[in-house]
């Protein structure tokens, strides 16, 4: 009855997911080089003050405004995006690298299973921001401590991901075969079993890298992140937001830089998960 | 007497069910595919009718055609009639019915029975409110007399202590008990068309034989007709009256189970005989021997789509498709079937 | 079904005390001496070494650890250090607006996540279902805090609809409070409900394809009949699991919207105490929040069990 209709909905699904897949990786792109380039991209020094100029809103000088002190927000927002992305992507570093060693050793060594599945349990029973600012007020504010506390808190859901997939990779015949053979533990883990869950590791590296720019966002907002002079997504919303109410835009780009960042990333991950391999993607 | 006589009445009005011509299509990501094609086949009240194919040979989709199950949006009926005589004695065509008056024919008029007994009740529901839910949408019954009916149901299919197990969820019955509820479950509104899917492909031998009793038995007593679809000829020599043969997508032949038994006339039917376990030929260490079909299907269209495994294959095979012929007592889909005869 | 609970409930025992130790020993990690943060600067040698004895911290820190347990056991969490009253009042005077809120916006989040799963699983690949996922994306990646503060410009500033911040006077009527709980919980429930919704749509999507359902066609259900009570009869279940965690993970995962509308909870007491560093707070908070989060997932599963009969009969 409305098999054209249908068939056209179909052709736009997939024309729309792919060009939103694309869409995503050229937004992503654009925010990583302008924030390698921000010295030669940022129109203006991001932390020269003009005080004649504060708080002006949007105009064809300063194209997001200028915030408290008339510092441009395009040019804070640039260099903001080396802060914010640099964070995010070392946490995606730290929380594989921990959470692959641990999640390989939970899936193929039976002994280890139970007690560190049992910590991550216990690790996920906190929320992610609850206990990131713990770690945070442990280890005291600063950039790097900000990478070192996000990579604890996601790394147990890196273990969660690569143990199911190698629970399901080491039960395959190939695998078998090798430990018939004699290949030993390490070189299986190494070579058959991270090869083949390489493809949802990746899928997860872009979820977490999404997760850690939201969640610095969040902690230097409180407060408990980077510290306020560093800029970057999040402390600019934190300074802004006293003056919100008469200059709008110096929380509103920044915040639309946060939500362009983690969505892209977002859709990259989705699209990826899409073009796995079905059986691994159920470990997701 | 009775009885025969209103059968007789009922043939002059012409079958139950008679697909014509039916096609049936599949929207892919890479076009559309018709994995049923020109597909007749009749049946009359009373009678059971065996569809035969190996898997892929389209015996599923036609069913699912036939009840309006097509899985949507993307199975459609792209040609053909089916013609169902409704108990008021209409004659409707289901392929030009709604979803929505197709409803009202599902589960009153016909029913199904499918492979997979396991998966096929709804676990969070119990097997009596399963019953249930299609007699009260269908005969409106409600309270007691609902109980009563739902139990008199299961009594038919031999479920044993039936009033009890009425409560009782599917997981907590076997895969025999469960295959009984399910054709309780379309046998509630007395239907005058069952098709069963493969109904015990899925079951342990002993049980399969008590499950083709069964259905023959309730085809008697009710005189509804069975569209029973198989893959094994072993099962269709006990149960069917007439035999339909599907091969890729078509009806290759038509005929009485008794004369197809003795004689087939399609190369592809014969083929099938001969993997019976009874008819397989002893080898030289006097071993009874399956041979398999050898082969895939050929491309539709540009010859028979028998002919790359076709043991009698000669150059007109391959020019173009045959047609249907008439046979005495049936019909077959092959050049050469006079010469084979 | 009792053995799947007891069952549960030592899994959940585990998860509690490896919780405990992990708060203990990480705060152990801090830097400076909590009886010196206590005194403040200008505390001699000699009343930090007093005051140290007095809570035992001169002793080896696997005794310190025990008595620490035995007091929580006991439901004591200690004392905070600058608000001069025990964790425990402290936590109780900040649960209301924290519990109220987690509520709301769960209720939210599930009215939203799951007919929008649903409508999205039913009209597969259709326009509604790819503008849904689309919302769902979005709303998953929008920093909670900006949307608060965009929130209150809107609906607070410019439209007057709403207060802009904090939890009204201490004395003023309950819906005067929750009144105060609108916005908040609206940035929390749209901001979750895409997990919501994504789950509803996989777990409908999975249950869809079932055989059961194609039996159930093929008695001449209506379609809504076989959407609703067949498929998310079953659906249900998993989608129980998704609410009950994000409930739980909102009880102290509310820290930022918290703080963006000044709601006197237990986020905005647990990042004071993280800016002035009272450990003994920021233990307290996180050991209640994990064993409110391991309560709610026993609840789940024993809804669970009782929704599903194959649970329900092991």
């Amino acid at each position: 009855m409305n098999g054209l209709n249908s068939q056209m909905a179909l052709f736009l699904k997939r024309l729309f997911r792919r060009r939103l897949v694309l869409l995503a990786a050229v937004i992503l792109t654009v925010l990583v080089i302008s924030a390698l380039l921000a010295h030669w991209v940022a129109p203006f020094d991001p932390s020269v003050m003009k005080l004649v100029r504060r708080l002006k809103p949007p105009s064809d000088v300063n194209w997001f405004g200028t915030d408290e002190f008339g510092r441009d927000i395009l040019s804070r927002i640039i260099f903001g995006a080396r802060a914010s992305l640099g964070i995010g992507f070392l946490v995606v570093l730290f929380s594989m690298g921990i959470g692959t060693v641990f999640g390989l050793l939970a899936g193929y060594i039976k002994t280890l299973d139970s007690p560190i599945m049992r910590l991550a349990d216990a690790m996920m029973a906190l929320p992610d921001i609850l206990l990131a600012i713990f770690l945070m007020a442990v280890l005291g504010p600063s950039a790097g401590n900000v990478v070192l506390a996000l990579s604890i808190v996601y790394a147990p859901r890196v273990v969660r991901v690569v143990r199911a997939s190698t629970l399901v990779v080491s039960a395959l015949p190939f695998v078998e075969a090798a430990r018939a053979l004699g290949v030993s533990t390490f070189r299986i883990l190494r070579v058959h079993i991270l090869l083949n869950i390489a493809s949802p590791i990746l899928v997860q590296a872009t979820f977490i890298f999404a997760y850690a720019v939201l969640a610095e966002a969040g902690l230097s907002f409180l407060g408990a992140g980077v510290p306020p002079e560093v800029p970057t997504w999040g402390t600019m919303i934190a300074a802004g937001q006293q003056y919100a109410d008469d200059a709008f835009w110096v929380v509103l780009f920044p915040g639309l830089a946060i939500v362009m960042a983690a969505l892209s990333l977002q859709l990259i991950g989705d699209g990826l998960r899409d073009m796995l391999d079905p059986k691994l993607r159920k470990a997701l | 007497m009775a009885v025969a006589s209103d059968q007789s009445a009922f043939k002059q009005d012409g079958p139950l069910l008679a697909v014509d011509t039916l096609s049936v299509s599949f929207r892919q990501e890479d076009g559309v595919s018709t994995p049923v094609r020109d597909v007749s086949l009749t049946l009359h009240q009373g009678e059971t009718l065996a569809l035969v194919g190996e898997s892929g040979s389209g015996k599923s989709v036609t069913s699912l055609a036939i009840m309006g199950l097509l899985p949507r949006p993307a199975g459609f009926i792209s040609s053909g009639k089916i013609r169902f005589q409704t108990r008021a004695k209409q004659t409707v065509d289901l392929a030009q019915l709604s979803f929505d008056d197709m409803r009202h024919l599902r589960g009153r008029e016909m029913a199904m029975i499918f492979q997979e007994p396991m998966t096929s009740l709804n676990p969070v529901l119990t097997i009596g409110e399963q019953i249930a839910e299609t007699v009260r949408l269908h005969l409106g019954l409600s309270g007691r007399a609902l109980q009563a009916h739902v139990k008199a149901q299961l009594d038919l299919v031999e479920i044993p202590d039936a009033a009890r197990r009425m409560d009782d969820y599917p997981h907590q019955m076997s895969g025999g008990m469960r295959q009984r509820v399910m054709i309780a479950l379309a046998m509630a509104c007395q239907p005058s068309l069952l098709i069963a899917d493969e109904p015990t492909t899925a079951l342990d031998v002993t049980i399969q034989a008590q499950i083709l009793l069964l259905i023959d038995r309730l085809r008697r007593e009710t005189g509804m007709a069975v569209l029973f679809i198989t893959h094994n000829l072993g099962v269709v020599a006990e149960i069917a009256d007439r035999v339909t043969v599907m091969y890729a997508g078509q009806v290759v032949e038509t005929a009485q189970t008794r004369p197809l038994f003795r004689k087939a006339a399609h190369p592809y039917t014969n083929a099938l005989l001969s993997c019976l376990p009874a008819r397989a030929k002893a080898d030289a260490s006097g071993l009874r021997r399956l041979v398999p079909i050898q082969g895939q299907p050929g491309v539709f269209g540009e010859a028979c789509a028998f002919a790359p495994r076709c043991p009698h294959v000669t150059a007109v095979c391959q020019t173009k498709p045959p047609q249907l012929e008439l046979t005495d007592g049936g019909s077959v889909r092959c050049f050469r079937w006079r010469d084979l005869a | 079904m009792w053995d799947f609970f007891w069952r549960r409930l030592t899994g959940l025992i585990v998860v509690m005390a490896l919780v405990a130790t992990l708060v203990f020993f990480l705060t152990r990690l801090a830097p400076g001496d909590p009886a010196a943060l206590m005194l403040g600067d200008q505390a001699s040698a000699a009343d930090i070494a007093a005051l140290r004895a007095v809570y035992g911290l001169d002793q080896p820190v696997l005794v310190q650890f025990g008595l620490w347990l035995k007091e929580i056991l006991k439901g004591n969490l200690g004392q905070s250090i600058f608000l001069q009253r025990p964790v425990t009042q402290a936590l109780m005077e900040r649960a209301e607006p924290t519990f109220f809120l987690a509520l709301f916006s769960v209720l939210i989040a599930a009215l939203i996540g799951i007919p929008a799963g649903i409508v999205s699983a039913v009209w597969r690949g259709r326009l509604v279902d790819q503008i849904v996922s689309a919302l769902a994306m979005l709303s998953a990646n929008i920093p909670s805090f900006w949307l608060g503060l965009l929130f209150i410009q809107f609906f607070a500033v410019k439209w007057h609809l709403f207060p802009v911040a904090g939890y009204g006077d201490p004395g003023a009527p309950l819906l005067e409070r929750l009144r105060h709980l609108v916005l908040p919980a609206t940035v929390l429930g749209l901001v979750n409900s895409a997990l919501i919704t994504r789950f509803t749509r996989a777990s409908m999507l999975d249950i869809l394809s079932e055989d059961f359902i194609r039996t159930a066609r093929s008695k001449g259900l209506a379609e809504g009949v076989v959407i609703w009570r067949h498929a998310f009869g079953n659906a249900l279940i998993p989608v129980i699991t998704v609410v009950g965690l994000t409930a739980a993970l909102l009880v102290g995962g509310a820290i930022v919207t918290e703080t963006v509308f000044g709601l006197p909870g237990i986020g905005n007491l647990v990042v004071s105490a993280v800016l002035r560093r009272d450990y003994p707070v920021i233990q307290g908070a996180l050991i209640v929040v994990a064993a409110i989060y391991v309560l709610i997932n026993l609840v789940v599963d024993l809804i669970y069990a009782w929704v599903d009969p194959r649970v329900r009969a092991q």
